[in-house]
């Protein structure tokens, strides 16, 4: 009998896609225990989020945040309330997105709960009485499973955890007072930079293509963003591409930037080095293409395409753009 | 302004294991956290603009030396070595409480964390540890420089960044676009030898070893397996455009387009 909360995310007025996912983890393994199971939204605009929130079946609790709290960074809005309903609901499991914004909660929680915590999770559900928690564990070397000593805690997950899919019932929607909030030290944003070229989030994608040092150049990397472009993927590189400057550091996959479980992944002139296998090896497919049929991408690779780039990329780029056009 | 830096030592990246109570084994090869070399650079940076020292600290098993005198060598004034064999199998939350009890004895007004750890993947220690030590968090840091008020940061996000400010001390976690990390020069090395290396035990720490390891841990590890062999490559070795048409075949049969 569990009571399992999702710590909600808002982006553009909207949950964001690891909420729904989370909110419907949070929905199976509360019917599994025979509990119950909610999505916590918190922040200036909360309620526009909530009734598609809600559709995805745990009821739906709404924090609206006045103006002045605007110019926090939104984790040390969300944590302090967070912390003060744990306190007043005691829910059994508190489910976290492992989303930048989402890791931030999760370590503010941790200080001000003092709740177990288990994080880098890459899926999640019921078993013997309580969640286990399955991890991709040193870049994905070994699958691990991991479980609370005690009956709470708090759990930190990736995208891709699981499908995000609406209930058969929606979930209510109620808006809640929060009492006992004690505010985190203040950091204030005091400004917000948008740069040109800002690239669509690889963590929300279900489809990425990636490229590596064979692309060869700024120029080479359009032909991975159009490939992008008419897949309706994101772009992703490795650490070569990115020192390079072709790309942002926000797109950067693998060890030392962020791991990733798309649907699908497209690699482009990428040779699967250890350190970038790690941050895509758990993608549903993978299809490579590249000049050496002996790199290490071909290991983990589900279609090895062994040819020239810049011969292929173009063209597939028009095959799916004609396929699109003619529905 | 002087700067702490959180060191972690982990095994050498590719020889990860687990130890018979499916624990990271740590008795492998160790070197320093890559995220956490870049915070150091910012470190060293700073105080050579700005005056100050950085002083290293890791929590960890007396193999974790090695690190610390590389980083030593790469400029920072000296280092803080928490080591206690009762902290083995220790789990987060008493990590944080030993990591924030050394942090009290020490001077600093900024407290420098990378963005993960290569063994732990978990992101949220310096966020946790800026709680307990009641002190301003600000995180992925792209920029780091002080300010009237304090310290200012860029903080990345999906458009550009937002500029943050906070009075100090406070805890920074920083990202890899801090910039890349120095290699030590000859010179460097020849100082560490002589720079202080502090080893704190629990007990320096106030902190009874009833309060760590595994006998405290709230999770465990249940399993640990290969993950399964993916299927293998199907090569396609065409010309370009027979070898299009037989990917969009591909993709078409997988419903990925």
């Amino acid at each position: 009998m569990a009571e399992i909360w999702t710590i909600g995310e808002i982006a553009d007025g909207a949950p964001t896609r690891l909420t729904l996912e989370l909110a419907t983890l949070a929905r199976g393994m509360a019917e599994a225990s025979g509990g119950t199971a909610r999505t916590l939204l918190v922040g200036q605009g909360a309620g526009s989020a909530a009734a598609e929130a809600a559709s995805y079946g745990p009821a739906v609790l709404v924090v609206e945040t006045d103006a002045a709290l605007a110019s926090r960074p939104i984790a040390n809005v969300v944590a302090p309330r967070a912390a003060a309903l744990i306190a007043q609901h005691s829910p059994d499991f508190v489910l976290v997105g492992a989303s930048n914004d989402g890791k931030d909660v999760a370590g503010l929680l941790l200080g001000l709960t003092d709740l177990p915590i288990l994080y880098n999770g890459a899926a999640a559900a019921w078993a013997d009485g309580g969640p286990q928690v399955e991890m991709s564990t040193f870049g994905g070397k070994l699958v691990t499973h991991s479980a609370f000593n005690g009956s709470r805690g708090i759990i930190v997950l990736r995208s891709g955890a699981i499908t995000a899919e609406p209930a058969a019932s929606a979930g209510s929607v109620e808006t809640a007072g929060v009492d006992g909030v004690s505010e985190l030290p203040e950091v204030k944003v005091v400004d917000s930079v948008t740069e040109a070229g800002a690239a669509a989030p690889i963590e929300e994608a279900r489809i990425i293509v990636g490229g590596g040092r064979g692309v060869g150049s700024a120029d080479g990397f359009r032909l991975v963003e159009d490939l992008a472009a008419a897949l309706g993927g994101a772009v992703g590189a490795t650490r070569a591409v990115v020192d390079s400057g072709w790309i942002g550091y926000s797109q950067q996959i693998g060890q030392t930037g962020k791991i990733v479980k798309p649907a699908l992944y497209v690699a482009c002139g990428i040779s699967g080095a250890i350190q970038h296998k790690v941050g895509v090896q758990t993608a549903g497919t993978i299809v490579a293409i590249n000049r050496d049929p002996d790199a290490p991408i071909a290991e983990f690779a589900d279609l090895m395409v062994v040819g020239d780039l810049f011969e292929i990329v173009p063209r597939l780029t028009e095959a799916i753009q004609a396929r699109k056009a003619a529905g | 302004m002087n700067i702490v830096v959180l060191l972690k030592a982990v095994p050498v990246v590719g020889t990860e294991r687990l130890d018979a109570d499916l624990l990271t084994d740590r008795s492998v090869q160790l070197e320093a956290n890559g995220n956490d070399e870049y915070l150091l650079e910012k470190a060293l940076q700073l105080t050579e603009t700005h005056g100050g020292e950085v002083t290293l600290l890791t929590v960890g098993p007396s193999g974790a030396t090695e690190a610390l005198r590389k980083a030593l060598a790469m400029g920072a004034a000296g280092a803080v070595h928490v080591v206690d064999e009762t902290m083995r199998g220790s789990d987060a939350r008493a990590t944080i409480e030993v990591l924030a009890a050394a942090l009290a004895k020490l001077d600093f007004d900024l407290c420098f964390a990378g963005a993960d750890t290569s063994d732990g993947q978990g992101g949220v220690v310096g966020a946790a540890l800026a709680v307990k030590l009641g002190l301003p968090y600000l995180s992925y840091a792209s920029e780091i420089e002080p300010a009237p008020a304090g310290v200012r940061i860029h903080r990345l996000n999906a458009a550009g960044y937002d500029v943050l400010e906070s009075p100090t001390p406070a805890v920074i976690m920083g990202t890899q676009l801090l910039g890349a990390p120095r290699y030590p020069s000859l010179r460097g090395i020849m100082q560490a030898r002589s720079k202080p290396l502090d080893t704190w035990t629990l007990a320096d720490l106030g902190i009874g070893s009833d309060a760590v390891g595994s006998a405290t841990a709230t999770t465990r590890t249940l399993d640990a397996e290969k993950p399964p062999e993916r299927a293998g490559a199907t090569f396609v070795r065409e010309p370009a455009d027979v070898a299009v048409a037989q990917v969009v075949d591909f993709l078409a049969a997988r419903r990925l387009i």
